[in-house]
């Protein structure tokens, strides 16, 4: 049974249509990614997943559940968690605190303590500067905290809204070792991405989406020789 | 400073007319709160928000009616008024708060931003005019329970009440810094503030988050009506009306959204408004327009207040 699932999800903001009969599935412990140019409608595809919007047609089901009329809250709580697109870290609270508010579903102090020393360790340059407001970050350092702010959620599933976007080649490629060990703790990974070449290198499968509609999925492997992906989205 | 520089000046006038600038100034900062909080987490000006502190006076007004309270008290009996008519006071506002978010603000948070604040007039119409029918047009005597002693240092007269009102307040302040920052409900309140959909992805209940502001909000509104009627001994239907631009214009002198800012603000406005009240020629008649010169003064000098505005991050 796949961890996630979408079908036939229809999605408008006003009259205008943004997804059209989106179909995907993420299976547990794999990494899969989206691939598509800007506005293709892959930052809609993440909200409608996480309640942001609202399909008008269509479900999607996360671990055996139908998560597509629940509130926000109600999905984070079941364990799947968005890095959102431009990382959108608390700018006015402290490095901490962002990572506190990651730890906002769990209750037990200890295992948040655990949680917030691991994400420490991952990225040492977020506990030297846990006392610093997070709008003084650079971008890269936003990163890594938005991305320890999901980690201490404990999430079972993480989505990653463009997690590389306006990276050092260095920074990225942090990113997407971290993404790797993220997968090897057990944390399925669907990753949304413009970078389709380093994505579809650590990703078990992909998708294409074009204004809207999926027009390809297959094994990451087989994207990387696809004529179409390499002409559109690997520079050939 | 020139004030200073004038042959005949009396410093004693001058700290008499601080001491009641700090006074009113506590009571204004309770009520900017409200404003400040409610738009700092959806960015709308809750224009009812003044009446909300006049219910306070009204219903607690009603309650000390109904004991027969009309004499001095003191001991365990002004302890046991003084808390049940805060705790009346509180519950009124905070309530009635809460209750206006949820029918008149929360179904229109997607429209456009005029749409609410049009709303929230009409809200405050609705206030007023029943509070009007209930209790007529007239102002109306709040009954004098609270000692009327006073202390004196040289020739400034700082009378029991005045320091219990700026003893509340200041604890109310400290307890709501307390709340936002130490607490995990605080913190997701001030995630929600920065940015509603990230908070959202945190895992937070955006509503129960905005409803627990407007209680907040309300409840500090609802602590003021009720120290505001014993400083007045009086109320008025629209008490609010007058009092809520007041502490309006404190919240934008401060910084909109900006918490500290809206304590600043109270205070200084409460001191400014005293001082004109004593040194304008005919100063009384003057008081309240010196606040709204203040407002369009900050507004086009420092619209962002003297502690900077705090609202939602725009993505």
């Amino acid at each position: 049974m796949a961890m996630l699932e979408l079908q036939n999800v229809d999605t408008f903001y006003g009259p205008s249509q943004v997804l059209r009969q989106v179909s995907l599935s993420v299976e547990q412990g794999e990494i899969v990614t989206l691939l598509g140019a800007n506005a293709a409608g892959k930052t809609t595809t993440m909200k409608t997943i996480f309640g942001l919007v609202k399909p008008r047609n269509g479900t999607i089901v996360y671990d055996g559940e139908r998560i597509d009329h629940l509130p926000t809250d109600q999905i984070i709580k079941r364990g799947l968690v968005l890095v959102p697109e431009a990382r959108r870290v608390f700018s006015r609270m402290t490095v901490r605190e962002n990572l506190d508010m990651g730890a906002y579903m769990q209750t037990d102090r200890a295992t948040i303590a655990k949680e917030i020393e691991r994400v420490y360790t991952l990225f040492p340059r977020l506990k030297e500067r846990d006392k610093q407001l997070a709008g003084t970050l650079s971008g890269g350092e936003q990163q890594m905290l938005a991305i320890g702010r999901a980690l201490v959620a404990r999430p079972r599933m993480i989505c990653m809204d463009e997690p590389s976007l306006g990276l050092s080649p260095i920074l990225v490629q942090l990113v997407f070792d971290t993404i790797q060990e993220i997968r090897k703790s057990g944390v399925t990974v669907f990753l949304v991405e413009q970078n389709a070449n380093m994505a579809l290198n650590i990703a078990d499968r992909g998708y294409v989406l074009q204004t809207g509609k999926i027009i390809l999925s297959d094994k990451a492997s087989a994207l990387i020789t696809n004529d179409v992906v390499r002409a559109a989205y690997l520079g050939g | 400073m020139h004030i200073l520089a004038a042959s005949s000046f009396d410093t004693g006038l001058f700290f008499q007319q601080i001491e009641n600038g700090i006074t009113l100034g506590a009571i204004y900062a309770l009520v900017a709160l409200g404003y400040t909080m409610v738009y700092g987490i959806i960015e709308l000006i809750n224009f009812a928000h003044g009446d909300v502190f006049m219910w306070s006076t009204i219903v607690t007004l009603s309650v000390a009616q109904a004991l027969h309270i009309d004499h001095v008290l003191g001991g365990f009996a002004l302890v046991g008024t003084l808390l049940l008519l805060l705790i009346v006071g509180i519950l009124t506002s905070g309530g009635l708060n809460v209750l206006i978010e949820r029918v008149a603000y929360r179904p229109l948070r997607r429209a456009p931003r005029l749409i609410p604040l049009i709303s929230a007039i009409g809200v405050s119409f609705i206030l007023e005019n029943v509070a009007q029918l209930w209790k007529t047009a007239n102002v109306i005597a709040y009954p004098v329970f609270f000692p009327t002693n006073a202390i004196t240092i040289g020739s400034l007269t700082i009378t029991y009440l005045d320091i219990f009102i700026f003893v509340l307040a200041v604890a109310l302040m400290v307890g709501l810094n307390v709340f936002t920052n130490r607490t995990k409900m605080g913190r997701a309140m001030r995630a929600t503030a920065q940015d509603p959909e990230a908070a959202a992805l945190m895992g937070v209940n955006i509503n129960q988050t905005i409803s627990l502001t407007f209680l907040i909000g309300g409840a500090l509104a609802g602590a003021a009506g009720v120290v505001y009627s014993m400083y007045a001994s009086s109320v008025y239907f629209l008490s609010g009306f007058q009092l809520g631009l007041i502490a309006f214009t404190a919240a934008v002198l401060g910084g909109i959204g900006n918490i500290q800012g809206a304590v600043l603000g109270g205070f200084l406005i409460g001191i400014i408004e005293a001082l004109a009240t004593q040194y304008v020629p005919n100063g009384l008649a003057w008081s309240q327009g010196v606040a709204f010169a203040i407002l369009i003064l900050i507004l086009i000098f420092r619209p962002s207040g003297l502690l900077g505005q705090q609202v939602p991050d725009k993505v």
